[in-house]
């Protein structure tokens, strides 16, 4: 990475020269370190905070304590809002997932009328304002005579997430070689075998991205979740109502343990592909 | 589909085979046979339709017009996993996510053979590579991966293997390395090899036949010596090698040969040597086959007389001249450099002389520059 030049054997230089130089050596440096600290400064809030022995509100420092990390359920209905958002970000995880691949393969890969404007649609939900999705789901939610709640939620998320699915694995597929599928018809394999043995190993680090995008969409999506979850209680929208009379440090210690799961995820992802490379 | 065209073998007959995309022809009613235990090369320029033939042996592409049989087995639509065909591939197509053992093993594994692990092992002998069986294709070089490419398809033992310009991505130094083991590894196991290249140097090093293929149709078809020393057409004599083309008129015949007159100069040569079908045609002769004196000096065999030599390139083996005729053609010659100098001078005026039985003679029709714009280093068709 960076090579030290050995400043000893240069013994003459002015000063002014010498800081310039340093600035010029350590620009990039100190504009990382900015922008990391403006990136990472909330989830630090959050982190601390989350050992703040806060009582009602979560506003004040006022000492530190392990008790909202020993007992996260300790506010009310926090833990009946998460298991909620979990339930929904896997529900609709796994459709989304499975749904975009599905698309993601036949734009990707096959030629068909309507092809064209089938990949600019898929574009739409992600472009479209999610205030705008939400509102036009619940009406027709409501034209169809289905109450907001559960499975309504599931269905909206579902919704939005799988465009998300299909941009990503559909990059995926384009880098893919065809050459690769070719030499494994070549070498016997039906097409049914060529797609189990050879194009979905090669795919799947794409899906996996994918389905871990929507999960992280549907966790903590609130408007569209807002509009359609009827009595529902998600974290987000726990998040969001107690927000008024004050967060309970359990939300922060939520948010902590997501955080560092993802960040888990992420970290096990490269170890596993430097392994691979090596 | 039936299960008899994965056991045929036999010769590989291609049979008035047309492929169209749209409005271009990639290969236009080609007819060929390749016989069994050959190494067959298909010589051509980017853009011939060597590829897209080979293709269409492998099932990769179907044919718009003809038939493919291997042996007495009808295989034209066959799909690939169902022919005993297989490919190396340009840029080899190893699996990157399996190792290299796997990779071999893939298509022992798909036919559900038993002893994997010991043909593995063998092919990965034969190939010299042993010790890599458990990396990662990514993690070779590419002289190693395109061994390991060679040693996936030959594992299978087909019918058939096709090499889709196997040294392409080599440098010159392991392509020749490679050219010889091929070969080798060919007699060795003793397939047949049908060899896709725009390289003439490669395919002559290596192939028994050479289908010269132009515009999607043979040029000429036959053994590395007979197309260099008696090609049909302009393109085959310049594509491979280089040739003097000089235009000349048929005067008439004395016994067994053709008596020719070149700008006023006559020459003579063998019958059956001429591909011209009237008195018009052009008189080929390769540069190696010229001999130059200087003017008094005796000579033998045909003469050329009033050139005089226009440059001269030492490149150490041999001197390369260029004479320039009387009548505005500039002719290539190539002498030994037996005595370890070159013997002329610019300038000098000088006699080419050459045994009648070198030239060659081509339709005096014929396109005198075909196959020389082509450069045959250019990266080939896909």
């Amino acid at each position: 990475m960076s090579h030290k030049v050995k400043d000893a054997t240069i013994p003459t230089i002015p000063t002014k020269a010498r800081i310039s130089r340093w600035f010029g050596r350590n620009m990039l440096r100190i504009y990382m370190i900015f922008g990391f600290t403006y990136l990472f400064i909330p989830v630090a809030y959050t982190f601390i905070f989350s050992f703040n022995d806060s009582g009602k509100s979560n506003l004040i420092w006022k000492g530190f304590t392990l008790s909202n990390w020993q007992n996260p359920c300790g506010a009310p209905e926090v833990c009946n809002a998460l298991g909620n958002s979990i339930k929904i970000g896997v529900l609709a995880t796994t459709f989304a997932t499975i749904l975009g691949t599905m698309i993601a393969f036949a734009i990707g890969r096959y030629q068909f009328k309507g092809r064209s404007s089938s990949n600019l649609l898929i574009f739409l939900p992600m472009a479209t304002p999610e205030i705008v999705l939400g509102a036009s789901l619940l009406s027709l939610f409501l034209v169809f005579k289905i109450n907001p709640g559960f499975w309504p939620t599931v269905i909206a998320h579902v919704m939005f997430c799988t465009s998300f699915v299909v941009v990503t694995v559909k990059a995926r597929i384009a880098s893919l070689d065809p050459r690769l599928e070719q030499a494994a018809m070549d070498l016997y394999a039906n097409e049914l075998e060529t797609f189990r043995r050879v194009t979905l190993p090669l795919v799947a680090p794409g899906i996996a991205g994918a389905a871990l995008l929507a999960f992280s969409l549907s966790f903590d999506d609130f408007i569209i979740t807002n509009f359609n979850s009827g009595t529902l209680i998600t974290f987000p929208k726990f998040v969001y109502v107690s927000a008024a009379r004050g967060i309970p440090a359990q939300a922060n210690v939520i948010g902590s343990s997501m955080f560092f799961l993802a960040l888990a995820i992420v970290i096990a992802g490269q170890l596993v592909n430097r392994k691979k490379a090596r | 589909m039936s299960n008899d065209a994965i056991s045929a073998r036999g010769d590989l007959r291609l049979t008035r085979i047309t492929k169209s995309y749209g409005d271009f022809t990639a290969v236009d009613d080609l007819t060929l046979t390749i016989p069994k235990g050959s190494f067959f090369a298909l010589l051509g320029p980017s853009g011939c339709g060597k590829t897209t033939t080979l293709r269409m042996v492998a099932g990769l592409e179907e044919p718009t017009v003809g038939s493919i049989h291997l042996g007495d087995t009808d295989i034209t639509t066959t799909r690939p996993y169902q022919r005993p065909i297989n490919t190396v591939f340009q840029n080899y197509a190893l699996f990157p996510h399996l190792s290299i053992f796997e990779n071999i093993a893939f298509g022992l594994r798909r036919r559900g053979i038993k002893d994997v692990k010991e043909q593995v092992d063998k092919v990965l002998n034969l190939v010299e590579l042993p010790h890599l069986a458990e990396r990662k294709p990514t993690q070779l070089s590419g002289g190693q991966q395109q061994r390991i490419a060679l040693a996936r398809a030959i594992v299978n033992r087909p019918a058939l293997l096709l090499l889709d310009e196997p040294l392409g991505a080599l440098d010159l130094k392991l392509r020749r390395q490679m050219q010889i083991e091929l070969k080798w590894i060919q007699r060795e196991v003793g397939l047949t090899f049908v060899h896709v290249t725009h390289d003439q140097e490669e395919a002559m090093t290596m192939a028994d036949t050479i289908a010269v293929m132009n515009e999607g149709r043979i040029e000429q078809m036959g053994s590395p010596a007979d197309l260099y020393d008696d090609p049909e057409t302009a393109f085959v004599a310049n594509f491979l090698g280089q040739s003097n083309l000089i235009k000349g008129k048929i005067e008439g015949t004395d016994g067994d040969n053709l008596v020719i007159d070149l700008f006023g100069q006559k020459i003579s040569m063998p019958k059956k040597r001429s591909h011209a079908v009237d008195s018009s045609m052009y008189a080929g002769i390769r540069p190696e086959k010229f001999r130059i004196s200087l003017v008094g000096t005796p000579t033998r065999g045909n003469t050329l007389t009033g050139g005089h030599i226009e440059d001269v390139s030492y490149i150490g083996v041999s001197t390369q001249y260029v004479v320039a005729m009387p009548w505005g053609q500039e002719l290539m010659v190539f002498e030994q450099n037996d005595d370890g100098v070159a013997p002329f001078d610019k300038g000098d005026e000088v006699v080419i002389s050459w045994e009648p039985t070198f030239t060659f003679g081509l339709r005096g029709d014929e396109d005198v520059g075909a196959g020389t714009e082509v450069n045959p280093e250019e990266p080939t068709e896909e």
